[in-house]
């Protein structure tokens, strides 16, 4: 019964949308592709420029500030271990991207998630979209990137940032809306605008959550790091990546365990010591 | 003068409110709303007057719709009949900008559960109200820390929520709502969430700060003990309606139905009413009046003893008919044979604090303002009376305690 259906032309028309897209925003694909790798190429050219102790002190007095000195101790190590297995470059190369791809996420996120809090309409049609960024295979968004954005680190950017993008959509509209509704009555009963109520009472009181999706996302933007360098971003992914199309066991484990440290260190530091923090 | 004219205000939770508003205009009551449309009858059709400068308290039990009521009154809740008027301004149709300007300006609230922001200090907490009104940073730190002084939190500026106790968090939550000196204070539960003993102190204190402020205070409690120690006038709610309207001893004299006199069966009377509420006109003479003439008085009006005052009504003391009868023998004036070992108490003195001055003299009791005048005395009789309930033993023109 069900084959005597003629086949719904999905792929086909999915292909249409993109060959308009390309035919007719080219333009826009090119500058935005342009505007990316450019501010990709100064970012990675400022983070070799420095000297890589200088970076890994950097991050030492984030960890330790952040946490705490132990996890000092283990970041100076974790790095160390890295620089001397040599992949220093690529690991410059890593952060460039999660770099770029997370203040992107944020960028965007954030004001989707305070739209999202204001706004039943927004949120009903906002919160499927997320559902499917995030379940879709995260290796489909590398064919349309490819496409508009070529091959590089511009795609792989692309596609980190719709992948990592909605946790913190997620949580900054969660915790908006989970302040106490007797704080929200408290400033509207003072006459505060919606503006004042976000800025004042909202948002700051937010905070703590919406850092959590922003450690999410950093968290989701590792996770793409190898799927990203299969269109050609460079960086741990790539080393991984090559290791396996020439099966080289002892590379690939040098490249997952830089990309395991550099994981648990971004991870550490941008979640902090929030909840001890925490005045609430 | 009225502050605020209320007129008919009703809120309908539901899908249909138009349908649910004629027929509570029919009279159905809001069990029948519910069953016959499924809509909750939230407030309904409620009418009162609150005057310049007093504390109107709205009691009632949880689900009486007295906090939606008090919503209604700045439109945190939007009403769906009725007209709300302050100052002779109508509320109800006012735009948001207006709205906005008459919470930021005219009205401030006070909430049960303080509702104080945690990442602000208890400065910038008491802030909050000017700084939305875009008050300069020097002119609301000034404003707020007087504010914050008045309620004795002047040593506490830089801590934050969370390192004060609960009593303390309400005074914040109260200078915030003083701080941008606002005519009208709407004060939700405010002492609900604190023990009795603090809630008592915080009674206390809002009826110490009322003496010098004067606002308009519209208080809302569960609290019948609480409605009655600080409510000039009290509006008793049940299912969403205002059932009586009245001082504290016209609700507890005169129930107006089975529900009130229910609800206030099992409050002390002797704790409520005051010296004023049972005292009688004193039967005086003054003092340059002759012995033979105040003898002559107690004849005519039937006692057996007078008070003595002079010209401007001050209380010099009593003397009665023996000992009047007495001194005319002796040939002495009035005034060396008045007796001075009556006992003087205060016209808000409660009922509770006069069992024990009353066991000790035989003398009625001489009820003396401030200034040492005579406004009346009170005999036993009358405050056994009171005690039973009888409203004939009040004189109707007691003052609350204050």
């Amino acid at each position: 019964m069900i084959d005597q259906l003629p086949k719904l032309p999905l792929a086909h028309w999915v292909r249409a949308f993109v060959d308009f897209l390309t035919d007719h925003l080219q333009g826009f694909f090119g500058g935005l592709s342009h505007f990316i790798s450019m501010i990709a190429d100064s970012v990675n050219a400022f983070l070799n420029f420095l000297p890589p102790i200088v970076l890994i002190l950097i991050f030492l007095v984030l960890a330790w500030y952040r946490t705490g000195w132990r996890f000092a101790l283990f970041t100076l190590i974790g790095l160390g271990l890295i620089a001397d297995l040599g992949y220093w470059e690529e690991t410059v190369q890593t952060l460039t991207l999660i770099l770029i791809s997370v203040i992107i996420a944020i960028i965007i996120g954030i004001p989707f998630g305070i739209w999202m809090s204001q706004n039943h309409w927004v949120r009903s049609i906002v919160t499927p979209i997320l559902d499917f960024m995030q379940t879709m295979p995260a290796f489909v968004y590398l064919i349309p990137s490819v496409i508009f954005f070529d091959l590089g680190v511009v795609p792989g950017i692309i596609a980190t940032v719709v992948f990592s993008m909605p946790p913190v959509v997620r949580l900054t509209n969660l915790g908006i809306r989970q302040v106490p509704m007797d704080l929200v009555e408290a400033s509207n009963a003072f006459g505060a605008t919606t503006w004042q109520r976000l800025t004042k009472v909202q948002i700051p009181l937010a905070v703590p959550t919406i850092m959590a999706g922003v450690n999410q996302s950093i968290m989701l933007s590792l996770s793409m790091v190898v799927i990203a360098s299969m269109v050609g971003a460079p960086g741990l992914g790539a080393v991984v990546y090559q290791s396996v199309t020439t099966i080289d066991v002892g590379v690939g484990f040098e490249g997952g365990l830089s990309l395991v440290i550099i994981a648990v260190i971004l991870d550490r530091i941008s979640q902090g010591r929030e909840r001890k923090k925490n005045k609430a | 003068m009225e502050k605020m004219k209320v007129r008919g205000v009703t809120k309908i939770f539901g899908k249909n409110p138009k349908r649910a508003i004629e027929l509570l205009e029919r009279g159905r009551s809001k069990a029948e709303i519910l069953s016959q449309t499924g809509m909750t009858v939230g407030v309904n059709q409620a009418s009162f007057d609150v005057q310049a400068g007093e504390i109107f308290v709205i009691m009632g039990l949880s689900g009486s719709g007295k906090s939606t009521l008090v919503r209604m009154l700045n439109r945190l809740i939007e009403p769906t009949a009725g007209e709300i008027w302050i100052d002779g301004e109508n509320v109800t149709t006012m735009d948001k900008n207006q709205l906005r300007n008459l919470r930021r300006k005219k009205i401030s609230m006070v909430f049960q559960n303080f509702a104080l922001l945690p990442h602000k200090t208890i400065l910038q907490n008491a802030e909050f109200g000017l700084e939305i009104q875009g008050v300069s940073k020097s002119k609301r730190k000034e404003k707020a820390a007087e504010a914050l002084q008045l309620v004795g939190l002047g040593d506490y500026l830089d801590k934050y929520p969370n390192e004060l106790s609960g009593g303390m968090q309400q005074r914040v939550g109260l200078a915030r709502g003083l701080a941008n000196n606002p005519d009208i204070l709407l004060m939700d539960e405010a002492f609900s969430a604190l023990d009795p003993l603090i809630r008592k102190d915080m009674q206390d204190e809002l009826l110490e700060l009322q003496q010098s402020m004067q606002k308009t205070i519209i208080f809302i409690t569960h609290d019948l003990d609480e409605a009655l120690r600080i409510g000039d006038r009290i509006a008793l709610m049940k299912d969403g309606s205002i059932v009586q309207i009245g001082t504290a001893e016209e609700i507890l004299m005169n129930p107006a139905n089975d529900y009130v006199e229910r609800f206030v069966e099992d409050v002390d009377v002797s704790k409520v009413l005051t010296a004023s509420h049972v005292m009688k006109r004193a039967e005086t003479i003054t003092v340059d009046k002759g012995l033979r003439v105040a003898l002559q008085l107690m004849r005519d009006r039937g006692v057996s003893m007078l008070y003595v005052i002079d010209k401007t009504q001050k209380l010099l003391g009593y003397i009665t008919a023996d000992r009047a009868s007495e001194a005319i023998k002796e040939k002495k004036s009035l005034k060396e044979t008045l007796m001075t070992d009556y006992i003087g108490i205060n016209p808000d003195t409660l009922l509770a604090d006069l069992f024990e001055p009353m066991a000790n003299t035989a003398v009625p009791l001489a009820v003396i303002d401030q200034n040492g005048r005579l406004k009346g005395i009170v005999i036993r009789g009358a405050v056994i009376g009171a005690l039973a309930g009888i409203e004939e033993a009040l004189n109707g023109n007691g003052v609350n305690p204050k």
